[in-house]
């Protein structure tokens, strides 16, 4: 990575800290009061489903949403101030590119719209276009390319103008299973350089491989925090997750789960256990309510675990 | 199933305001332009400006210029219109043909000395005094209608000059009049005439209402001789104008088209990006602003030089007034795309609203057919229109040869309305700016 110019560099600031920052629209509050901060070099997942404020937040930072409260800070910097700009970049969920031009007039472009030139623009270029893996399709039109090119050379636009910190929104929404793994291995590289990150999905295998810390983000908050050890040790201590489904009247079952102190979500029954040998009890139990045991599993909880335990919901609602 | 798709249909099309409108609206609005332009409405009908300059300060000449003034289709004007409250002198030969060169009038007449001697005439007088007519053929119709009027006062005004040339005919191929009959010609011309000045007398006190006293045949008692003053030493004076015409209208639809990039950057997240980087968006703005202009003073380049190299117009001589005035319209009509997107939502909404903006300016400001056929209330709102002033513009240049100082009306209002119109647009385009 070619050094990044201008950033005002203090590490001792934090590349990102939002604090109590409320964004409304209309009556529906997309983000509520949400504190955050990111330390260097780290990548931060934001897990949530649609809906849940993620791509309101980033865009808050990028300073393209204007804030009803709170503020927001990039190494020290007011977000939509000069600095703020230089050191962040942005890979917006969509495909934010010209479609008639070029990988490498796309990413001139936006090198230039960033005040670079000469040669830092053409080794910053090469460096993207290298990172990115569209060498070979540099005087390819962006129409021409794949999905899973375009959205590479989408996160190259993102950091044509070398920032300390990038925003990812979903930018994996779309492309294939092998588009996506040479994705995560570009953002490996980008965490493994010291690059500070946020990333937004909905996935929790992405949160999962690619995040030091995940926030849970639900209705414009943070509802949970951490590495992903300590949101499941927070969420179920040592107990492990009995996930059940019935045959039989969706009442009928909700009401008995919930007596025996269960959740019932989306024709899913979850129960959990300290031990694994309680579940011959809970199975015992179906039996004596009459009801019909259609598939059991017994499992450690993982993020989607802890997200439905928060919330009620499945992550992908 | 038909039913079906109808109302499929037709429920689309309500909810396509930019196509209802297309659909409805336009057709509506061409109908009226073209019927209150070609209608007949009299009311409305344009009245002709004529110069006159009286060399011969005779009673004809006088009577002849009355008889003109009376005709309701002309406003004829022997001196220039006062400036600051001072009155000017009467126009000479030469001014007159400044003014009409500049286009104040399309139309000039020049009544020499000594033409009340023998103002008209049934034969081929050759040494009779010829009133001059100096036209702008840029204006097809008027000096048509003058020369056609101007063989009918001439009657009408002068019924007695009339009288007693056809008896000075009589006389002169019927063998000659007696010493007696000559007697009683005179005394009765004398009663015509003492009692056509009491009629005009008792006319100038009703108001200058005019009186046809006889049906005219063809033409040519008086002798008229029509000199172009503005296209006489052109090739093909009328293709500026239309180069102009036309160049302006798809001008209009190129800018338009080129700033609804916006749209479609705002639509694809591009926008964001942009603006999220070193970009504000008034500097975005002024680039795409910039971009418009520059694509269209391209676009009337090449259409000036296609007409210059296919059509012979004088791009060469012209080439300083042709690039001030390209480049001001070019201004107006870059501002004035950035404004209809601004204004848009939707590529759709863009396409319908240009179309439906740019067809009536188009129309009512001189692209398709003349401003000088319309009547005057709708000349007067052609003047709202680009259209028009580049058109004007143009026209000085390359008909009427003006020099470069007399452009600054044209480009004032053209560099005015693009820098007004840009300014709306960056208002507007605060919707994009932030969330």
């Amino acid at each position: 990575m070619v050094a990044a110019p201008g950033v005002p560099t203090p590490f001792s600031r934090l590349p990102l800290r939002i604090d109590a920052l409320t964004k409304r629209f209309g009556k529906v509050t997309a983000v509520d009061g949400l504190r955050l901060e990111l330390h260097p070099g780290e990548c931060l997942g934001l897990l949530g489903p649609n809906g849940a404020g993620k791509s309101t937040l980033l865009r808050s930072v990028v300073g393209r949403v204007v804030p009803d409260a709170g503020t927001v800070s990039v190494f020290g910097c007011a977000a939509d101030s000069a600095g703020a700009r230089r050191a962040l970049g942005w890979v917006p969920q969509e495909l934010a590119l010209y479609s008639r031009l070029t990988c490498r007039e796309n990413l001139e472009s936006f090198g230039r719209y960033y005040g670079l030139a000469g040669n830092a623009l053409q080794q910053s270029v090469a460096w993207c276009l290298g990172w990115a893996a569209l060498l070979d399709r540099a005087k390819e039109p962006v129409k021409n390319l794949s999905g899973g090119m375009k959205r590479r050379l989408n996160m190259a636009a993102g950091l044509i103008h070398q920032p300390k910190l990038v925003l990812m929104d979903e930018p994996t929404a779309g492309v294939d299973p092998q588009s996506r793994n040479r994705i995560f291995e570009m953002i490996e590289k980008l965490h493994g350089e010291g690059m500070s990150i946020i990333y937004t999905t909905h996935y929790m295998e992405e949160a999962e491989r690619l995040c030091d810390r995940i926030a849970i983000v639900d209705h414009g908050r943070i509802i949970a925090l951490g590495s992903k050890e300590e949101l499941v040790q927070n969420a179920f201590a040592s107990r492990s997750e009995v996930l059940a489904r019935f045959a039989g009247p969706a009442d009928r079952v909700a009401g008995w789960v919930e007596q025996r102190g269960g959740r019932y979500v989306d024709t899913a029954a979850q129960f959990t256990v300290e031990h694994p040998t309680e579940i011959v009890g809970l199975l015992e139990a179906v039996a004596q309510a009459g009801l019909e045991l259609v598939d059991v599993s017994l499992r450690r909880p993982n993020l989607e675990s802890v997200f439905l335990h928060l919330t009620g919901r499945e992550l992908r609602d | 199933m038909i039913v079906s798709i109808v109302r499929t249909a037709m429920v689309s099309l309500r909810r396509d305001r930019g196509a209802l409108a297309l659909s409805f609206i336009l057709p509506v609005a061409f109908f009226s332009i073209f019927a209150v332009i070609f209608g007949g409405r009299r009311d409305t009908t344009p009245k002709i400006t004529l110069i006159v300059v009286d060399q011969d300060r005779s009673s004809a000449s006088q009577r002849l210029i009355e008889g003109l003034a009376s005709e309701g289709s002309l406003v004829v004007n022997r001196r220039p219109t006062p400036k600051k409250g001072a009155p000017q002198p009467d126009y000479t030969a030469t001014s007159a043909e400044v003014a009409v060169k500049a286009g104040t009038a399309p139309v000039a007449l020049i009544i020499p000395p000594g033409f009340g001697e023998n103002p008209i005439s049934f034969g081929n007088d050759q040494n009779r005094p010829t009133i001059q007519l100096l036209k702008d053929s840029s204006d097809m119709v008027a000096s048509q209608m003058i020369a056609g009027l101007l063989q009918k006062v001439a009657m009408t005004s002068m019924p007695d000059v009339m009288a007693e040339q056809g008896s000075k005919y009589m006389d002169r191929y019927a063998g000659g009049l007696t010493p007696e009959q000559r007697k009683k010609m005179k005394t009765s011309l004398d009663e015509f005439r003492r009692r056509e000045s009491a009629h005009r007398t008792d006319t100038a006190t009703n108001g200058g209402e005019s009186t046809s006293h006889a049906e005219l045949s063809n033409g040519g008692i008086v002798p008229v001789k029509t000199r172009d003053v503005v296209g006489e030493n052109k090739d093909n004076p009328m293709v500026s104008f239309y180069a102009a015409a036309i160049g302006v209208m798809f001008l209009l639809f190129t800018a338009s088209a080129a700033a609804g990039s916006l749209l479609d950057e705002a639509d694809n997240g591009t926008l964001d990006r942009v603006l999220s980087s070193r970009v504000t968006m008034t500097s975005l703005l002024a680039g795409k602003l910039a971009f418009s202009t520059l694509l269209a003073f391209s676009q009337l380049v090449l259409m000036f030089v296609w007409a210059w190299a296919v059509f012979k117009l004088d791009l060469m001589a012209h080439i300083s007034g042709f690039v001030v005035m390209g480049v001001s319209t070019a201004f107006a009509v870059g501002a004035f795309g950035m404004l209809l997107a601004s204004v848009c939502r939707t590529r759709a909404q863009l396409g319908a609203l240009s179309t439906l903006v740019i067809l009536i300016m188009s129309s009512i400001g001189g692209s398709m057919f003349p401003r000088f056929l319309m009547p005057e209330a709708m000349q007067k709102a052609g003047l709202l229109t680009i259209n028009a002033w580049a058109i004007d513009g143009f026209t000085k240049v390359f008909w009427r040869d003006e020099p470069l100082s007399h452009l600054w009306p044209q480009v004032c209002v053209l560099l005015g309305v693009g820098v007004v119109l840009f300014a709306i647009a960056r208002k507007l385009a605060q919707r994009w700016e932030y969330t």
